[in-house]
């Protein structure tokens, strides 16, 4: 884990946030989580499946109520001002919800209007002819492919010019292709001084990331640049390449010092916190005919199952 | 080209397949139906507040109707008169006035069913033997409510009589009650009624437009995006119910044109009062509707809420019985129901020609109504997801 970022002027940082907490129906969902995101940067937001991530993006938008904690977003308070964050800020949400009995045209007109863009019709144009929409201006939204309405909603949430993106779990469901011309367009928006926060479960998509926060359980447990995530770890990891690996690795789990076992392709990764531990456990095994051991770098995948073991561990 | 059918044992219908699987969809039904609350409230509701409107509410030769009195003249024989009146149970004097105007105001108002107008020197012409008449104007709007009072006037100068046997013989009696059934001389309930449609069937359509507006959105998690969007509560409800508004007036022309053109009903009044009151009439229902959409949890629940709305307010608002025949703790919830008020302005609009002034107090209980929705509704949208 990094340590927290030194305190940047404010102009610079575009999420601030302090101790934010939430808890629905006596279940803490969001425990005492502080970020920074500093303007222009492309922030992933990375975690398993209910642990939080949708709730601080909510939190940050306005949507949701922290019980505790408190913050900025583009400068404004994040329990007062949420009328004012919701003029500067694009929420794309998880399950699309644009009109699906609108058509794309229809869509984009209504959020423009909502936004009291002067020229509603002309903006709306301008924005299906930037998302490459020509054509299919008034089909519903609700007739588009998964990828189309994914482009759509990303062109409402831009249209009205803001400063800050809240993408949550965008790509979702999307294909290979469609998902890398939308981070192409998300790297395009960040370029131009946009500064996005997007959550994903995919690890190539963290690495397209300016900046990686990795939550679970509520907590956020680590932040920084995807180096310098991996490289505070601590982890050690082997690959093990060969025979019979689907049985090596059944003697290998749950031996002391071995935290993980996982198979990747062909290979298995092996990795262990501690070091020293980790290297008498394999010991015994390394000279096994028919398989290669070689000493290699976590990626950042077990790194991140190996944070949500730990937290699996820790708090539930 | 042919497929042939796979015979083998896991392909084929277990035993009982039918009963098992119909077994099962019963299981999930009465699962889903207990988590439902409002579903098994209104198992309980209706029937309750159905039998108990109609078996005490609702009478359909009503007793007690107000009834107003002009008093020109302060007589023994003038009380006795108004006091077998009251006798017979369907009269009760709730006003006494002094100017035709002013009885006159009262019937075209509905504030009183009836009107009694002893003449001046009314007690010496009896005296005299001239044979007086004694009015009574009744208004025939609705049929069902004057009809058996009427009937009972009959007997109105017997009873008085008795009680002054020194005047006159009671063969042929000293003076007659000459009854005057305004509005609706023929006594065509068709006039009543067609009026009454023009509201119920407004609050039908109108409340069920908005009671899915906001559950929809919700449901259909389009509610997230709008939230995450500069709008306010009250910009929503606007949106959600001015379209609407305009839907209920092109419904308020059809329906008051075809009662015009097929069914013969006069319309006295002013059109543009008429259609003034009707949007005001529509709004209200609409922003109740509103207001049902933002407490309901889900379309079915908004739905089952304009459900238990309407049915009181078909029993309760005098469109299907009289509402001067009801109990007076029916007669408070009535009041409450924008139908109530509607349809006495819209039967004195159409029917008596009413003015403004005569309709003031229905029309400011109507925007009181339709304000109160509205606030409860700004109050109860909720801008977050908490």
């Amino acid at each position: 884990m990094t340590a927290a970022p030194a305190l940047a002027p404010a102009a610079d940082i575009a999420i601030d946030v302090h101790g934010l907490s939430k808890s629905f129906g006596g279940r803490e969902v969001v425990h005492d989580l502080s970020m920074q995101v500093k303007r222009g940067t492309i922030y992933g937001f990375l975690g398993p499946n209910g642990s939080g991530k949708t709730t601080t993006i909510r939190m940050l938008c306005g949507l949701l109520t922290p019980d505790s904690g408190e913050g900025t977003c583009l400068g404004y308070d994040i329990r007062r001002d949420a009328d004012k964050i919701k003029r500067q800020v694009g929420y794309m949400t998880q399950r699309f919800s644009l009109y699906q009995d609108l058509s794309v045209r229809e869509n984009l007109e209504f959020v423009a209007r909502l936004y009291g863009v002067r020229d509603a019709r002309g903006t709306a144009r301008d924005m299906i002819k930037r998302l490459g929409l020509n054509g299919r201006e008034e089909q519903l939204a609700g007739n588009l492919s998964g990828g189309w309405k994914q482009r759509l909603a990303l062109g409402a949430c831009t249209l009205p010019n803001p400063q800050l993106l809240l993408l949550d779990e965008p790509t979702a469901g999307v294909d290979p292709k469609a998902r890398r011309d939308f981070w192409n367009e998300i790297h395009a928006l960040a370029a131009d001084g946009l500064t996005v926060l997007v959550s994903t479960h995919y690890m190539d998509e963290a690495e397209r990331c300016h900046e990686i926060a990795y939550i679970a359980y509520g907590h956020l447990l680590a932040h920084g640049t995807v180096d310098e995530v991996i490289a505070t770890s601590d982890l050690s990891t082997w690959t093990v390449s060969g025979d019979g690996l689907n049985a090596l690795a059944t003697e290998l789990a749950g031996k002391p010092g071995i935290d993980m076992v996982a198979p990747f392709g062909t290979s298995l990764h092996v990795s262990g916190r501690d070091r020293a531990a980790m290297e008498a456990a394999i010991a015994p095994y390394r000279d096994r005919e028919g398989v290669r051991w070689q000493h290699g770098e976590p990626s950042l995948e077990d790194v991140f199952i190996e944070l949500m073991t730990r937290a699996t561990d820790n708090f539930q | 080209m042919s497929v042939v059918p796979d015979h083998s044992r896991d392909a084929r219908d277990p035993p009982f397949g039918f009963w098992r699987r119909s077994y099962a969809m019963v299981v999930k039904e009465f699962i889903q139906l207990r988590r439902d609350r409002v579903s098994f409230a209104m198992i309980v509701m209706i029937p309750v507040m159905q039998l108990l409107l109609f078996g005490f509410a609702i009478n359909t030769t009503p007793r007690n109707l107000p009834t107003a009195v002009l008093l020109q003249e302060d007589s023994d024989l003038a009380r006795s008169i108004l006091k077998a009146m009251e006798n017979t149970a369907y009269f009760r004097f709730t006003r006494e006035v002094h100017t035709v105007q002013e009885f006159d105001d009262l019937l075209l108002s509905g504030k009183v069913l009836f009107g009694v107008e002893i003449p001046r020197g009314f007690e010496r012409a009896v005296r005299r033997g001239d044979r007086p008449a004694l009015l009574v104007a009744a208004d025939a709007t609705d049929p069902v409510a004057a009809g058996s009072a009427m009937s009972a006037l009959g007997t109105v100068v017997q009873t008085a009589l008795q009680h002054d046997l020194h005047i006159g013989d009671p063969a042929s009696p000293p003076f007659e009650i000459r009854t005057h059934a305004r509005y609706n001389p023929a006594a065509s309930s068709r006039l009543n009624i067609v009026p009454g449609l023009v509201g119920t069937i407004l609050t039908m359509t109108m409340l069920i437009f908005t009671a899915l507006s906001v559950t929809r959105e919700i449901e259909r998690g389009t509610m997230e995006s709008l939230l995450s969007m500069p709008i306010t509560p009250v910009e929503v409800m606007l949106g959600k119910i001015l379209p609407y508004v305009l839907v209920g007036f092109i419904q308020a022309i059809l329906i008051i044109g075809i009662g015009v053109l097929l069914f013969g009903v006069p319309v006295y009044g002013s059109l543009t009062l008429l259609a003034l009151l009707s949007t005001l009439f529509i709004t209200t229902n609409l922003a109740i509707g509103y207001t049902f959409s933002t407490i309901a949890q889900n379309q079915l629940q908004a739905m089952q809420m304009s459900i238990m709305f309407f049915l009181p307010s078909i029993l309760l608002s005098g469109f299907m019985f009289p509402f001067a025949g009801m109990p007076v703790w029916a007669q408070y919830i009535g009041e409450g129901l924008p139908l109530t008020h509607y349809l006495r302005i819209v039967r004195a609009i159409m029917l008596k020609g009413a003015t403004l002034p005569n309709l003031q107090y229905d029309a400011v209980a109507l925007l009181a109504l339709m304000l109160l929705a509205m606030a409860i509704a700004v109050m109860r949208f909720r801008r977050t997801l908490d």
